[in-house]
């Protein structure tokens, strides 16, 4: 019935439209009104509706400025934030006016030289000496943007310090987790063939090659149990076959890696930590940042921070947070306040919601939270500790892979 | 040169020979006729942009009222996507990604080059026809089976491609990775690799029509804004669009043929793949180097449109014709440095990106040229206020405020913040969409007499003008703020973030304000279509313009002109020159004695 109406009121509307305009042009017609003759009243209505249109242009801009000013991200809590925060004034110092300088131009010149029969246009073809002022002024203030733009891009992207502290980003489908070197002091080597939900960044360690060989080799004997006794088409068997290749390739890269890497030790101390991570105050961060499947971006807003996240590459970025999560919750007066980082490029279905808590504190409050975390190996050794934790992770990936195949 | 004109005159004959023996097919359907092949690609985009326009609606139900059920969804997206009226994640990545690959491509580039370039080179060059009518009726069926397949693609069990229409790899080039990475995207490539072919066919026929058939006396110096604008894009084109072509290439070889151009280390899905070595960043180099230039693809076209119909209209010669063409140019050489600046938070090297902000802020000279030379022609004209003059100071205007926000954009220090959020969304929807498509607009009003002999009705015009610039800054004008609040785009919803429970108030807002404006669409279609069976029929030469076009006659004939193609004499904007009787001079009319060109 909703439907019917629906449809009858369109068709209404339709039959409506096309009534009015005829009648307009059958009266039009009758005035010997053509078309293309554009009426005074016409001219004059739309001259008028130009200003109207400028004043409620500029007052929803207004409007919105002062309403959603609130909005707008807090200060930076980042100093070289800081510096990005004074060129974003300068440059809207420099933009706002221009914006409504020129529609203002345009709108008023449109409503004052509205077509009158008894004037003529001025044929004003061209104006060497306007035209050179109007390409000049624009350079000299870009000149001045670029400059300062890229003066700010350099502090920005400088090299960070030798004593700052290192975390690695890594984002997958569809989370983000930290890492932290750990008391030596050094971060772990890692390699994408050795992931598995035990290891998801695929760090290097004896234990790691082991494990991941063996679960390597089991794959190969169970897809050769499964071609050998069940009857399949043939390109699933060619698909099988290509898996058992695989595997095989992968077995003996990494034998070959194992070789290559000098300490095997370094990731047992790594800290691993998901779902928030934490920053000393006014010590530089220096992240290193990775993804395993597709790209990512991490990017947090109130440092003033965001760097894509590449697989197969390592990208940096790096900043020192100045302003303390509890300091930021005083001053936005909000006890629920935290940092976050997001991810900020495209990743797939759940990309909306795959976030971090940041907490930054003080020196000795990061100490004692980084103590408290469980290394990646315990010193006794791999299995014992971790083994609550990792069932949950498999838990997690297997609804992530149902949730995928959908 | 007048050998050139005799050829064509021989060739005008031998066309009207045939004239009574055409069929239906090969008037209507199978036509090497550069006007009907306008319209075809004319009536095609507006058919694109209506399915681009609806699906943007439909995610901004979702963006607006996160999780609420609407029937409409339901109805049109069926219980598979649209369970119980709520937007399926997969689906909204969908609808983003093809809402954006119609647009740029289908609406704004094929659509508009494809309309006007093919009905105004001819007409304003003085040329019986385009350098190769088949090459053109190619590139239109080329065009029409891309649309096809890129719209079949909304029907498929897996869904359309979702990796938004830059469709960066590896997420585009991993069917595990998600649904919509599967056969969509394998139909979203193959139909990218035909629109190339449509695209590059057109633009070597529109440039080597530029260049030889232009009629006796119509130097480069003479010919309109439009034809420049639509020269410099066919150019880019040629140049830009073989990258993409390229990019496309090794996509569809990484999908299927198991090469690693883009993909290294990757495990996904459980699985660590073999392919290493590659980069996802030699994608986004090479979809960029088309990217960039594509932005001007569109919007030179649309540029030269209003800076016909701003004289026209302005009763006034273009203010600065030659700055004109050299800041066309100058755009049409920048755009192609400037590519990076899509990059800075790629993980390129931060060197690489201070070339390319450098290079990108230069843009703004010419642009600003370009914006104060049409405020100078508007200043002391006599205005008339025709719907497609509306359109054409609304572009100016979206074209400044959009621009003036690139120039955020492209300081590489601020983009760390606003990158690939809805600052972003806002100012290439105000500055390339609201723009370009004002420019078509504006175009589809003036020359609508020159398509079909008819007028469109100038009240529905002016409503319709009204509501789309109205809905049209107040869709994106609020986004600004979305952004700079550090809301990022493509996503589902924003309701899993304390932090941006402000926005909620604006994406409301957005919406209804994307609802109005797509309703004033409405007007538009019944006006179009209403007039070309009903409108009031036009006389030769309504706009009382100076161009080649009007001098030809209301009904079209094979070969454009009866007689002989008029010799022109004149630039095209002798408007309102002093000692003349009327406000116009056509270009075929002689210089009288004594009389300064201009």
């Amino acid at each position: 019935m909703e439907k019917l109406l629906l449809v009858l009121v369109v068709i209404l509307a339709v039959v409506g439209i096309a009534q009015i305009a005829k009648v307009y042009q059958v009266s039009s017609e009758l005035q010997k009104r053509r078309e293309e003759d554009i009426s005074p009243t016409a001219n004059k209505m739309n001259a008028n509706l130009w200003l109207v249109f400028m004043v409620a242009f500029f007052g929803f801009f207004i409007w919105q400025f002062t309403e959603y000013s609130d909005l707008l991200l807090p200060q930076a809590a980042s100093e070289h934030g800081v510096a990005v925060d004074k060129l974003f004034y300068v440059n809207w110092l420099i933009l706002i006016p221009v914006f409504f300088i020129i529609n203002f131009l345009l709108f008023f010149f449109s409503w004052k030289y509205v077509h009158n029969k008894n004037r003529k246009a001025y044929y004003f073809s061209h104006n060497n000496k306007l035209e050179l002022v109007w390409t000049i002024i624009p350079t000299i203030a870009l000149a001045f943007l670029i400059i300062y733009g890229l003066r700010v891009w350099n502090e920005v992207t400088d090299e960070a310090d030798e004593d700052a502290l290192v975390v690695q980003l890594y984002g997958k489908q569809f989370d983000w987790t930290a890492r932290y070197a750990g008391p030596d002091g050094k971060m772990g080597e890692s390699n994408y063939l050795l992931i598995t939900s035990q290891n998801p960044l695929g760090l290097i360690t004896n234990e790691t090659i082991e494990a991941r060989v063996i679960e390597l080799k089991e794959g190969i004997t169970k897809t050769e149990n499964k071609l050998a006794s069940e009857i399949m088409p043939d390109d699933k068997a060619e698909d099988l076959e290509d898996r058992i290749g695989a595997y095989s390739r992968q077995i003996a890269k990494i034998l070959n890696f194992r070789e290559s890497t000098n300490d095997l030790s370094t990731a047992y101390d790594d800290i691993i930590v998901k779902g928030e991570f934490h920053l000393p105050i006014r010590r530089e961060v220096s992240f290193n940042i990775n993804a395993r499947d597709v790209l990512h971006s991490a990017y947090m807003p109130h440092f003033r921070a965001q760097m894509n996240a590449v697989p197969g590459m390592t990208t940096k970025f790096a900043y020192k947070p100045v302003i303390t999560t509890d300091s930021m919750r005083t001053i936005l007066d909000d006890a629920e306040f935290n940092y976050i980082l997001l991810c900020n490029k495209v990743c797939g279905s759940a990309h909306y919601n795959m976030q971090m808590n940041i907490i930054v504190e003080s020196e000795e409050d990061f100490q004692k939270w980084l103590d408290e975390q469980k290394p990646f190996v315990e010193p006794e050794g791999i299995k014992a500790t971790k083994e609550s934790e990792e069932e949950k992770v498999v838990e997690e990936d297997g609804q992530l892979a149902e949730k995928n195949g959908n | 040169m007048s050998a050139t004109v005799e050829v064509q005159e021989a060739h005008a004959h031998s066309h009207e020979h045939h004239h009574e023996k055409e069929s239906f097919v090969s008037k209507y359907v199978f036509s090497q006729d550069h006007k009907m092949i306008s319209k075809q690609f004319l009536i095609t985009a507006i058919f694109m942009g209506i399915v681009a326009m609806m699906l943007s609606v439909f995610f901004r139900l979702q963006l607006a009222w996160p999780g609420e059920s609407f029937e409409i969804l339901n109805y049109f997206l069926g219980d598979r996507w649209a369970p119980d009226g709520v937007l399926d994640r997969n689906m909204y990545l969908s609808l983003v990604t093809i809402h954006g690959t119609i647009m740029v491509f289908f609406v704004l580039t094929g659509g508009l080059s494809g309309t006007f370039s093919n009905l105004l080179i001819p007409l304003q060059i003085g040329a019986r026809d385009m350098a190769s009518g088949f090459l053109n009726m190619l590139s239109y069926w080329f065009f029409l089976v891309s649309s096809v397949i890129m719209l079949s693609s909304l029907f498929i069990e897996t869904g359309a491609a979702s990796g938004g229409w830059t469709v960066y790899p590896p997420l585009s080039a991993l069917p595990q990775a998600m649904p919509g990475s599967g056969l969509g995207m394998t139909l979203w490539l193959t139909s990218m690799a035909i629109f190339i072919a449509s695209s590059l066919l057109g633009s070597l026929n529109y440039i080597v029509t530029i260049l030889n058939l232009r009629t006796k006396g119509m130097k480069m110096t003479r010919l309109p804004l439009t034809i420049w604008a639509f020269f410099v894009t066919a150019i880019l084109g040629v140049l830009s669009f073989p990258v993409l072509f390229a990019a496309v290439l090794l996509l569809i070889m990484d999908r299927s043929m198991g090469t690693a151009f883009y993909l290294s280390d990757i495990y996904v899905a459980g699985e660590a793949l073999d392919p290493v070595g590659g980069s996802p960043i030699l994608y986004e180099h090479l979809f960029w180097f088309l990217g960039h230039p594509e932005v001007y693809i569109v919007l030179l076209p649309a540029l030269g449109i209003s800076s016909e119909v701003i004289a026209t209209n302005s009763r006034k010669p273009i203010f600065g014709y030659r700055a004109m063409i050299g800041s066309i140019m100058a755009i049409g050489f920048l755009s192609f440095i400037v590519w990076g600046h899509h990059m800075f938070m790629s993980g390129m090297n931060p060197f690489l990106g201070s070339v390319f902000v450098f290079t990108t802020l230069l843009i703004a000279i010419p642009s600003a040229v370009k914006a104060f030379n049409y405020i100078t022609t508007i200043w002391k004209g006599n205005l008339v206020f025709t719907p497609a003059m509306l359109f054409s100071i609304g572009l100016v205007s979206t074209f400044v405020t959009g621009g003036l926000t690139g120039i955020i954009l492209a300081d590489s220090a601020l983009d760390i913040n606003v990158h690939d959020t809805y600052f972003v969304v806002a100012h290439f929807h105000i500055v390339m969409g609201l723009s370009a498509i004002f420019g078509m607009f504006a175009g589809v009003y003036h020359w609508f007499p020159k398509m079909f002999g008819r007028m469109m009705n100038s009240k529905l015009g002016y409503m319709h003008f009204w509501m789309t610039i109205v809905g049209g800054y107040g869709v994106f004008f609020p986004m600004h703020f979305v952004g700079l609040a550090g809301a990022p785009r493509r996503y589902y919803q924003y309701t899993d973030y304390p932090m941006f429970e402000g926005v909620y108030d604006l994406n409301i807002l957005v919406t209804y304000f994307a609802i109005f404006a797509a309703s004033a669409q409405a007007i538009f279609l019944f006006n179009f279509f209403w007039s070309i069976f009903k409108g009031q029929k036009s006389s030769q030469n309504p706009w009382k313009s100076n161009t080649l076009e009007w001098t030809t006659p209301v009904e079209h004939i094979h070969g454009n002109w009866p007689g002989a193609i008029p010799i022109v004499h004149r630039w095209p904007y002798d408007y309102s020159k002093p000692g003349k009787e009327l406000d116009y001079v056509p270009q075929d009319v002689p210089l009288t004695e004594g009389e300064e060109e201009h």
